[in-house]
């Protein structure tokens, strides 16, 4: 039977919709963690740990994310771990992340000057006391408007996750196309959600951004 | 029994040799005036002296440390010995305050009241007591050296070393910093500083030291050494600077 | 845990490289198409008409926030909606080239917008025509400032071309899913195609470094110093 594009359709996209939210912030929380790890290794004085951290950053920045996915996808179980399809999404969106969100990071943390650095060092601080109290500090500051920039890339490639079979806005879309029919409908609502939950970050991350440098000019 | 002891102090950048044999020898109390061109090596030498830069080769003893590699070696070192930047490099996200209590508190393992008393006493000596909750940025240059001086005093060092900290001020601005480092040195500090101010070696100086490539070509008390350079270099250089 | 593997995968080789191929292919295309959208946007945003400006201002908006598989499948599906019938290649090369076309306007408008007045000013006082100085004065100036972050971006549209397999387009995702329906070795089909990107990934990058090199003379210069 053929249903026509209407309010209830489109409240169960809306309703899908919360499953990309869900999905996003696991990512970004995943990411964020396994990705501050890799800016921190990035920036070590370590040539192994910067070399690992290097090599995991161009190998996913260098894999589709839909082939990440797939190898965690297969990878998990291939390992013998059987995870429901939102843990797997998460985890291969977290791999996704993490490499960018590194590379992002270890950009803020050279950017603080090196007389910080240097500073710090003159007073006997440790390195590790140097990293936490002058140089993360400052980087954070530098890091927020692209961490919320590339939030949006981490809303808009969880929808690669649909393609493993985690119902979020994308599938749920492909779902209701397959009953409906109307697929200008259909994935024109998919991108107007999408586009809500994107477009409030992109214009934020740009503010945030045009209010650091206006700091730093005065 | 001298606080600073280089001996043959040996350092290049790749091809470039920017330190090419520097002895010297400190003793408590003095104050060292480092003098020479841009890349004379001057700076160099000073960093070399805190472990900023890392000779190639010679022997530095600083307040009875001897410069070694590994990461303790050099920080035992550096707690004995204070740093003042051209740039200051007070720490932007922490107050004056803040800034002057980090390291006590964190090396030193001080608590939270006894730093923010050393932070207070040092402000003080800088004639900048008021400032204790002010941002560096909403300071001027020579205040904000004079926090840096603070900081660095906070450690209770027994050397400090000052890398060029007027030049990045305005004129009328450096008076108030060579003023807190001339009170530093009366009250027994050991200083060397590179600089560009004459005036003030000459004036508040034990020694002055010439820097060309890479070596000290001349040195001497300020009057003789002003007043009657044995070298064509610094006969040169000082008609250049005077 | 289970071995891998690889000898049924490399057994079908031929079907990799046609997808390979397939891929480079429609990445060329819709890179050489997606920067003349990029520009023609880049300059009607900062063009005298306000419509022009709020029309390339809506569209770049637009694709940077919703995702390229639903833009792909707004017009594989969408377009014959309207009537307008499309095989999967030409939507798929549609969508590619409208994704990087918003993406490069972007970057190529931050390109234009770090050229110094004083730069179009020297150029008015030579008596350049205004067409000119569009051209010789702000865009290509622009194009070389910007070309390495565009590079990034033509790497991002050809990895983005996996998710063309969803309708059925034969490049290399769909040949690695080909693969792996036959041989039931997804984990080695995977590794594959990862290792595959990677290399198209590097091999994109030489070749945008060294045809930046023959575009803009002073990078070649600039690089040959170093």
């Amino acid at each position: 039977m053929i249903r026509s594009f209407g309010p209830a359709e489109f409240t169960f996209l809306v309703e899908a919709a919360r499953w990309t939210v869900l999905l996003s912030l696991l990512a970004f929380i995943g990411g964020g963690v396994i990705g501050m790890v890799v800016a921190l290794m990035r920036v070590s004085r370590n040539a192994m740990l910067r070399n690992i951290a290097a090599g995991w950053i161009s190998v996913v920045q260098g894999t589709p994310v839909l082939i990440v996915l797939f190898l965690v996808f297969y990878g998990l179980p291939f390992l013998g771990l059987r995870f429901p399809p939102l843990v797997a999404a998460a985890l291969g969106m977290t791999v996704y992340a993490s490499a960018f969100l590194g590379d992002i990071w270890r950009g803020c943390i050279e950017a603080v000057p090196r007389q910080q650095w240097e500073a710090a060092s003159s007073l006997a601080l440790k390195p590790a006391q140097r990293m936490i109290y002058v140089v993360l500090p400052q980087a954070v500051r530098l890091a927020v408007p692209p961490t919320v920039g590339f939030m949006v890339q981490i809303v808009k490639n969880t929808s690669v996750a649909s393609i493993i079979g985690f119902v979020e806005l994308t599938r749920a879309g492909t779902l209701m196309n397959n009953v409906t029919f109307q697929p200008f409908w259909v994935f024109g609502s998919v991108a107007l959600l999408y586009f809500a939950m994107c477009w409030p970050l992109s214009v934020m991350s740009q503010r945030l951004e045009r209010r650091l440098h206006a700091g730093r000019r005065s | 029994m001298p606080v600073v002891v280089a001996e043959d102090v040996r350092k290049s950048f790749g091809s470039l040799t920017v330190l090419d044999g520097v002895s010297l020898s400190v003793s408590e109390g003095e104050l060292i005036a480092v003098i020479g061109r841009s890349g004379s090596g001057k700076s160099t030498f000073l960093r070399c002296l805190n472990g900023l830069e890392t000779p190639d080769s010679g022997q530095i003893i600083v307040a009875g440390h001897a410069l070694a590699p590994g990461e303790e070696a050099l920080r035992a070192l550096r707690q004995d010995v204070g740093m003042v930047f051209q740039s200051y490099n007070l720490f932007p996200h922490l107050t004056v305050g803040k800034n002057i209590e980090l390291a006590p508190r964190l090396v030193k393992k001080i608590g939270k009241a006894e730093a923010a008393d050393i932070a207070r006493s040092v402000l003080a000596e800088v004639g900048l007591a008021e400032k204790y909750d002010a941002f560096p940025e909403q300071l001027s240059g020579g205040q904000q050296q004079r926090v840096a001086i603070a900081r660095s005093l906070a450690m209770r060092p027994k050397v400090m070393l000052f890398d060029e900290v007027t030049s990045a001020l305005d004129p009328e601005l450096t008076g108030e910093v060579l003023k807190v480092m001339e009170g530093l040195s009366r009250s027994g500090m050991t200083m060397l500083l590179v600089t560009h101010e004459m005036a003030f070696a000459r004036k508040a100086a034990s020694r002055v030291v010439y820097f060309h490539q890479g070596r000290i070509h001349e040195q001497g008390p300020p009057e003789e050494f002003f007043g009657a350079p044995k070298t064509p270099e610094l006969q040169q250089f000082l008609g250049a600077v005077l | 845990m289970p071995s891998l593997v690889f000898s049924d995968v490399w057994a079908q080789f031929d079907t990799l490289l046609s997808g390979l191929l397939q891929t480079v292919w429609i990445s060329a295309v819709a890179i050489v198409l997606g920067v003349v959208i990029g520009v023609l946007c880049a300059v009607a945003r900062s063009a005298r008409s306000r419509l022009l400006r709020v029309l390339a201002a809506g569209y770049v908006e637009g694709m940077r926030n919703t995702p390229f598989i639903v833009q792909l499948f707004l017009v594989f599906f969408g377009l014959p909606g309207l009537g307008i019938q499309i095989t999967a290649i030409q939507a798929g090369l549609i969508a590619l080239t409208l994704n990087l076309g918003a993406y490069s306007a972007e970057i190529i408008r931050a390109g234009i917008e770090a050229t110094h007045r004083s730069q179009i000013e020297a150029g008015a006082a030579l008596g350049l025509r205004r067409r000119d100085i569009l051209l010789h004065v702000v865009l290509l100036p622009a194009l070389e400032r910007v070309w390495p972050a565009l590079s990034s971006q033509f790497v991002l549209t050809m990895l983005a071309s996996s998710i063309l397999s969803q309708i059925s387009v034969e490049e290399l995702s769909s040949a690695g899913a080909l693969i792996d329906s036959r041989t039931y070795r997804s984990m080695e089909v995977y590794i594959i195609l990862a290792g595959f990107y990677l290399g198209l990934t590097m091999l994109f990058r030489l070749s945008f470094d060294l045809a930046g090199r023959f575009l803009f003379p002073r990078r070649r210069a600039v690089a040959v110093r170093r």
